[in-house]
């Protein structure tokens, strides 16, 4: 670098500053989840808490769990369901010949930026009508509204770059295209599918809208409405909310700790080669 | 297209291969038109169909009534003309626009500076740029709580920071003022946001040669020079596309907004998104909602036109 400016080490302090401002909501949460009603709504709040009070944590925990719960089960199933409809699609896009191609992937462009509330309007009524409401599985069908188009163009940016030699050498031994599919396929895009199974697995955990419309039990509702309705009947208890917050942020807070590496990819793949 | 030759001659070969059994290649078409079948069936199910039901509803009276017995007065374009004749329409709008502009014109300018930052090599850079993704990842409804316990009037951190450094003299009512709610929302958005501009704006960087910025800093160019002269010139395909990708977003928000205001006070924070939730289930004229919501996908659409012609180009 022609310039000397700044040494290495002063751009780590102010890239950490960077961060410290940038993550301070996150910061404030935790801090403010540690906190009793008293210190949380003390005159001169508390950069750091005085003293943790898990108290909050337990409570919240005996709340929520069924919600977390519910959500679980709920991304999980979304993340089986899309996985398994995108990653034959995004095989046939990028190494089958089809005619109309093109259509079908301008499609998943266009589903992709369909806004969710006009579907959800729609997808409320249908579903009441067919019995979907109040049901796991419409819930799940609902969130791959986003994961699908999304992951079909993620694993079609990844199988595009697998040499076509690979494949023919494969079909000149007799494999067919379902088995090239398992034995060739499916074992190089390895870590694309744990890309697309993060997003789709994110996405569904993160969904408030069509959760919110359609599951309207109590006992089934995810953390996200739970959450929501928490914030309506206790608007003072601060500390329980920033607790119920933490907790349903944790699968994201792992799931970046683990693989950073595949969300960045996943975030530039998705939208720039889409 | 060099790709799509590269496929043809491969498929070439193998229909050259299974030329002499005919039943086979039929039983082979048939095997790989079931691999797009279930997304065939999926986009079907979950896009076409209730994209025609909501156009359809939009023509009804649809309201709890319609629910029970299943069928719904048709009315013509009378939610359309009702629509247009609310204040609120033209409200909801001019706040769409805002919360559009507002939001995206702060995450790119931010996103790209911190992307410019986190180019430079020093230690720790990509656990620090790592870091930042967190709040892109948050569960939005988490977020839009997070920020309201912020933004609280009399115990938020927000306001306590402010009056400490002098700033306000007295606590500002950010989520109950009618002049500050919109502006609090965007604020929140922008923080979403942040981080996905960065990550596509830096992934644009890595693409630019170092030879340029050498070959420019020989020729006398100034680390701004050369941002205006390289930098800029050579992001101009990812400028468009984060531009396109964050507009056809940020008209999607709407956990947010219905977490920390639910577009209130009196509406000052509406826009479409909340609307037509609000208009179908808390109002409950479905009808109405759907004419809202078609409205948003015919904006969604002028915009990815847009956004497609230039990835077709590019």
């Amino acid at each position: 670098m022609p310039r000397q400016g700044l040494r290495r080490s002063h751009l780590t302090i102010i890239g950490a500053l960077i961060v410290c401002v940038m993550l301070f909501p996150v910061y404030w949460t935790v801090t403010s989840s540690l906190e009793t009603n008293t210190q949380i709504f003390a005159t001169h709040p508390y950069l750091i808490t005085p003293q943790f009070d898990w108290q909050t944590y337990r409570i919240a925990l005996q709340t929520q769990l069924p919600h977390l719960v519910s959500s679980l089960i709920i991304a999980t199933g979304t993340t089986v369901l899309c996985v398994l409809v995108a990653t034959p699609a995004a095989y046939a896009i990028s190494h089958l010949q089809f005619k109309k191609v093109t259509w079908l992937i301008v499609a998943l462009l266009i589903s992709q930026m369909i806004p969710s509330v006009s579907l959800d309007n729609a997808l409320f009524i249908i579903f009441n009508k067919i019995g979907l409401l109040n049901n796991y599985f419409g819930l799940m069908l609902t969130d791959c509204t986003f994961s699908i188009p999304f992951n079909i163009l993620i694993l079609r940016a990844f199988m595009q770059s697998i040499p076509k030699d690979i494949l023919e050498a494969a079909y000149v031994d007799g494999a067919g295209d379902l088995r090239t599919f398992i034995q060739i396929i499916l074992p190089v895009s390895k870590s694309v599918l744990i890309t697309a199974g993060l997003f789709a697995f994110l996405f569904a955990w993160g969904d408030f809208l069509f959760s919110v419309t359609m599951i309207t039990q109590n006992s089934f509702q995810p953390i996200t409405v739970s959450i929501y309705g928490y914030i309506s009947q206790y608007s003072q208890s601060w500390n329980q909310m920033m607790a119920s917050a933490v907790l349903a942020s944790i699968p994201a807070a792992v799931l970046l700790i683990l693989s950073q590496r595949y969300i960045t990819a996943g975030m530039t793949s998705g939208s720039v080669k889409g | 297209m060099s790709q799509n030759n590269l496929t043809s001659v491969v498929v070439g070969n193998r229909a050259s291969i299974s030329k002499p059994r005919l039943g086979l290649a039929r039983k082979r078409a048939i095997i790989r038109f079931l691999f797009i079948l279930p997304t065939l069936i999926f986009l079907a199910a979950m896009f076409v169909f209730p994209i025609i039901y909501n156009m359809i509803m939009s023509l009804e009276n649809y309201t709890t009534i319609s629910i029970a017995t299943g069928n719904a007065p048709f009315v013509g374009l009378q939610n359309y003309i009702q629509l247009f004749q609310m204040p609120l329409m033209s409200q909801a709008t001019w706040n769409t626009l805002e919360f559009v502009i507002g939001s995206i014109l702060f995450q790119v300018i931010i996103g790209m500076a911190m992307a410019l930052f986190f180019k430079r090599d020093f230690p720790f850079s990509t656990f620090l740029r790592t870091l930042i993704l967190l709040p892109w990842l948050l569960p939005l409804i988490v977020t839009g709580t997070i920020f309201k316990w912020i933004f609280d009037q009399s115990h938020g951190v927000l306001n306590y920071i402010l009056m400490q450094l002098h700033i306000i003299h007295a606590p500002i009512g950010w989520l109950i003022s009618p002049n500050m709610a919109l502006i609090s929302v965007i604020i929140t958005n922008i923080w979403v946001g942040i981080p996905f501009d960065m990550v596509l704006f830096h992934s644009g960087l890595q693409q630019i040669p170092d030879e340029l910025y050498e070959a420019s800093s020989l020729d006398g160019a100034n680390r701004w020079q050369q941002f205006i002269h390289v930098t800029i010139p050579l992001l101009r395909p990812v400028l468009a596309i984060v531009l396109m990708l964050a507009l056809i977003y940020t008209l999607k928000v709407f956990d947010i907004i219905q977490v920390m205001t639910g577009g209130g006070p009196a509406n000052t924070s509406q826009i479409l998104s909340t609307w037509s939730y609000t208009l179908s289930f808390q109002d409950m004229s479905f009808g109405q909602g759907a004419a809202v919501g078609n409205i948003m996908i015919v904006i969604s659409l002028f915009f990815s036109y847009f956004y497609l012609r230039f990835t077709k180009e590019s």
